[in-house]
């Protein structure tokens, strides 16, 4: 068990789930192992701040849900990106590498 | 956009709940199947992988609390539960939440109530515009005038006012107006109202707009008067005319004059007096015509107008006032009255005039009640401070109580601010019931004042409006003492480790002295706070026993003044005694009036005649002249009145004109000028307006009495017989005494007066009843005091026994063994006694000194008693000891029958 997703950059979190729903809707489970297997295992997020942050998103504008049959036939919810979404997606994105940019210079220089 | 998700998201939260709460559900379990799912197939047992999936979700009802923190609607939702807990904890405790509110109420109402009045009375503008350019004219230095007073403001004769609308130079326009009492009712009985004589100038100076018709000008106030017109004010239209505005061609009786209406003042108009409403207002130049022979505007020495004006751009009252001051010689001079001697005509010449501010408007009423209120106001603001002691001591007594509840829920997983925040929501609660209470009560407060200060003759007008900045500030103070003693327990109780609370048993954490240590602060201060207001109830209602038992020097019951006009009849100077000694003859004729007597003055009715009084053989005298009061009396009036004769006797029938001046004196007349002599042989002449008179013979010598108002000091009176004074007037002012009840003497003294002059206008009223409506504010000065000073003691005493009954209850288990040891009921009592008797006289101690300190600002409303009265002080003292000890009492005794084995068991 890992304790790198405790020191997850407040307010990433958000972006990640963004991020995994730009290629198609996700259900909670599937949204929660999609960013364990893109981070090949360094985040793994529990559901006790997942489930707020959708929450939080969804009241934001920046994703919208949708019932669906899942394959256990449960009744799952899914997830998917807002044309607002997107726009913040990107801009995060960028403001994102901006600023590992940045401090990879700083770190650079420094050593 | 990002709202409106919300918004809607967070309604269909609140609205369907059911719904909303079933979808978090199904997302969480279709969460956990595909965790669970996922961990068996990689090779997990069922049981191992349920397991490992709960862990790692960790608990699923924690993650809902999450997700639901994360949305607004949760809030509103836990505010509400709190809202709807603490109204039902409030529910739970009658007795608390009652004494919590109502004092609450009490302390914002009164505070609201007084402060409300005294803004209306003393700081609140004219309603005009641009108020704070209205100035008023007045003398620099009073008494430099002689002649006749008439109005509440003879400020000026009317030449004097035509001089300074002509000479002054600071206004852009001035007016002049007086108020006197009209009777606009056709025929009969007489019904006054509050009119008005003002100049051509008045409204318009004061930018006043008709609400109906038009309103008067200049050139309706011309020396011939040719069309005089009535203004109306806006109530007055109301009341007696319904508002209707078909007012073409209605006309107003004044004094039995019909005049016409012209239109109607605009709502917010009330006049210049703080604190009287206009009626009816007519220009100066019709006072001829309504006030007849007796005119003020034709006589050089009647003082009557008050005059104001509007400053010009630019000017202040200081530069208005050098203007003034500059042309008073001349004004004067051109206004001089011809009946002046050269000492009356020297002291006018020297006089100034000048303007001082006048935005707030003129009122007498300011005078007599700008200190009470204020002084009232600073008796309230105790009680609202008493008020919050006791709030805070309920509070602290709550917070113990329910310590342990606070600790049971902290326990079971309630956040902390969760709490706090209900603690919160509950003060609030009480609070906003509180101020929401006051606000009431403080609009019918404030009308019950205002009644209690009108009188039958001069009923007060104030136009009141709830004044939020007050009702603001009391109500923030309430909720101040709400929230922070509300709160500090919170914050305590749910900082103690719920452990601890728990492990401590029955006892809660108060163990610790410290807050207990604040109540008892909280109680002595209330006790000394207390004691300052019954103090202040004392003085004032001892003051006002003093002023109602009084010896006037005769005796005001049973005695009827009865004033019969008959100015119709247009009888001539010479037939008008006899027909005034007529009208008295059948009055005494009337079975059951025991006697009856006419007079020019009605003793405190605040009417009064002053003459120059001469000694000496020529009658000339220097500046400085003795001035006595007079009255003009017929034989009997000494007997109706019952004042005793202490030498000589009565006037009678041969005291007339024509036959030597005779006079009785009083007592303190004597004293004065006769010196030792026998005043039989004492005689002595009258200057009045400005006539040196023919010597008067003393024929009598009668007690002291009181002649305008029961405060004064010993007056110095004169009367002379009624017969011998030239002047008659148009009306028969009759005094009666009766045994039987005055309500049927008056249908007799009505239809007599008819039969013997079917137009006359009656007038009557109560003597008694007239000198108690004189100690109007003696009255309402005693009975506020003496409510609010019980309502502190009863406040103070709800206090005590709190904190008693809680020391007993704490002190359960050290009582029961001390009873199984053997303490018997008294020493258990005198155990529990100490406590109070301690907190009651360091209170007492306190409060004595604060009292001395302060009743000193009452000084001038106390009649007949020092402030630092010490019998009023021991009273204060010992009752309010009586009362907080049998407080105490009630919980010292039940301690006394406390079972020692229940006590124990307690434990």
């Amino acid at each position: 068990m890992t304790d790198t997703s405790a020191t997850l950059v407040q307010g990433t979190l958000d972006m990640l789930i963004l991020k995994t729903l730009a290629l198609e809707p996700l259900h909670g489970w599937g949204i929660s192992q999609r960013i364990q297997q893109l981070s090949r295992g360094v985040f793994e997020v529990n559901p006790g701040s997942l489930f707020p942050a959708f929450r939080r998103l969804e009241r934001a504008g920046l994703m919208e849900c949708q019932w669906r049959t899942s394959e256990n036939n449960r009744r799952a919810k899914y997830y998917s990106l807002t044309k607002a979404g997107r726009q913040k997606l990107r801009s995060e994105t960028r403001e994102w590498e901006r600023q590992v940019a940045a401090i990879a210079r700083i770190l650079q220089t420094a050593s | 956009m990002g709202i409106w998700t919300s918004l809607s998201a967070g309604l269909r939260g609140l609205f369907r709940k059911r719904e909303a709460e079933q979808e978090l559900d199904d997302e969480l379990h279709d969460y956990l199947d595909k965790s669970i799912g996922e961990k068996m197939r990689s090779g997990m047992s069922r049981e191992a992988a349920h397991r490992a999936a709960r862990m790692e979700m960790g608990g699923v009802e924690a993650v809902k609390e999450g997700v639901r923190s994360a949305s607004w609607e949760t809030h509103v939702e836990t505010l509400w539960a709190d809202l709807r807990f603490g109204a039902r904890l409030l529910r739970f405790n009658p007795v608390f939440a009652g004494a919590a509110i109502l004092s609450l109420a009490l302390g914002i109402g009164a505070n609201t109530a007084i402060f409300q009045l005294l803004d209306a009375v003393r700081l609140r503008s004219l309603p005009v515009k641009n108020s704070e350019e209205i100035a008023r004219v007045v003398f620099e230095r009073r008494g430099s005038r002689s002649g006749n007073f008439s109005t509440r403001y003879p400020d000026f004769t009317y030449a004097i006012w035509e001089q300074i609308r002509e000479k002054q130079e600071g206004f852009s326009s001035v007016y002049a107006w007086a108020p006197v009492p009209f009777n606009v009712s056709p025929a009969g009985e007489v019904h006054n109202v509050q009119g008005l004589f003002v100049s051509g100038e008045f409204f318009e100076t004061l930018g006043v707009k008709p609400a109906l018709g038009r309103l008067l000008s200049t050139a309706d106030d011309q020396p011939a008067c040719a069309s005089t017109g009535a203004v109306l004010s806006y109530w007055y239209w109301q009341e007696e005319y319904g508002g209707r505005t078909d007012m073409a061609g209605e006309k107003v009786t004044i004094n039995r004059h019909p005049v016409p209406i012209m239109g109607v003042a605009e709502r917010e108009f009330y006049g210049v007096e703080v604190g009287r409403n206009f009626a009816v207002a007519i220009p100066v130049c019709a006072e001829p015509l309504i006030n007849g022979e007796n005119s003020q505007l034709k006589s050089r020495i009647g003082w009557w107008l008050s005059v104001m004006g509007r400053l010009k751009p630019g000017w202040t009252a200081e530069r208005a006032s050098a203007q003034l001051r500059a042309v008073s010689q001349r004004i004067f001079e051109a206004a001089m009255p011809s009946e002046y001697n050269a000492s009356n005509a020297k002291s006018l010449l020297a006089a100034k005039l000048v303007a001082i501010p006048g935005g707030a408007g003129v009122s007498d009423l300011r005078e007599s009640y700008a200190e009470p209120l204020g002084l009232l106001l600073a008796l309230a603001g105790l009680v609202l401070l008493i008020a919050s002691a006791n709030l805070a001591n309920l509070m602290l007594a709550r917070a113990s109580v329910r310590e342990k509840e606070m600790a049971m829920r902290m326990a079971v997983g309630a956040g902390r601010g969760r709490l706090i925040r209900q603690l919160l929501v509950e003060s609030l609660l009480l609070a906003v019931i509180g101020a929401g209470l006051g606000a009431l009560l403080a609009r019918n407060l404030s009308q019950v004042l205002v009644a209690s200060m009108s009188t039958e003759q001069a009923p007060l007008f104030v136009a009141l409006h709830t004044d939020w900045r007050v009702l603001g500030f009391t109500s923030a103070l309430a909720l101040f003492t709400c929230v922070l003693f509300g709160l500090a327990p919170a914050l305590r109780a749910t900082s103690v480790s719920p452990g601890v609370a728990l492990k401590e048993g029955g006892r809660g954490t108060t163990q610790g002295r410290s807050r207990f240590g604040l109540r008892r602060i909280l109680v002595v201060s209330q006790i000394a706070l207390s004691l300052t207001l019954l103090v202040g109830a004392l003085l004032f209602a001892r003051s006002l026993k003093n002023l109602a038992t009084l010896d006037p020097g005769f005796h005001r019951d049973g005695v009827l003044v009865v004033d019969i006009d008959f100015t119709a009849r247009h009888l001539p100077n010479e037939a008008r005694r006899a027909f005034s000694d007529e009208l008295l003859r059948r009055v005494r004729g009337i079975a059951g009036v025991d006697a009856a007597a006419t007079a020019a003055i009605v003793p405190l009715s605040g009417d009064g005649i002053g003459h120059d009084i001469l000694v000496g053989a020529t009658g000339e005298s220097p500046d400085d002249v003795p001035v006595a009061a007079f009255n003009y009396v017929s034989p009997g009036y000494f007997e109706t009145l019952q004042t005793p004769f202490l030498a000589g006797h009565d006037f009678d029938e041969r005291d007339r004109v024509g036959a030597p001046n005779v006079a009785i004196v009083n007592q303190a007349f004597v004293e004065k000028f006769a010196q030792g002599k026998n005043p039989l042989d004492f005689k002595f002449r009258v200057r009045r307006l400005m006539k040196t008179s023919a010597p008067y013979q003393i024929i009598g010598v009668v007690k002291d009495t009181k002649y305008m108002d029961l405060r004064e000091n010993r007056e110095i009176i004169a009367y002379s017989p009624q017969a011998q004074n030239e002047e008659a007037g148009n009306d028969a002012l009759i005094l009666l005494r009766s045994s039987a009840p005055l309500a049927g003497i008056l249908s007799g003294v009505k239809s007599t007066a008819m039969q013997a002059d079917p137009d006359a206008d009656i007038t009557f009223y109560n003597l008694h009843k007239m000198i108690d409506d004189g100690l109007k504010r003696d009255r309402l000065m005693a009975r506020l005091s003496g409510f609010f000073g019980i309502l502190a003691v009863l406040l103070a005493v709800i206090g005590l026994y709190g904190v008693i009954s809680y020391m007993v209850a704490r002190r359960r288990n050290e009582i029961g063994i001390r009873m199984t040891l053997g303490a018997d009921r008294r020493s258990i009592i005198s155990l529990v006694l100490r406590e109070s008797i301690l907190l009651l006289s360091i209170g007492l101690a306190m409060g004595v000194t604060l009292a001395l300190a302060v009743s000193s600002a009452a000084a001038a409303l106390l009649f007949g008693l020092k402030p630092h009265d010490a019998g009023t002080l021991i009273i204060a003292t010992v009752s309010l000891a009586v009362v907080a000890l049998a407080a105490s009492y009630l919980p010292a005794l039940r301690a006394s029958k406390l079972d020692p084995v229940e006590a124990l068991r307690h434990e």
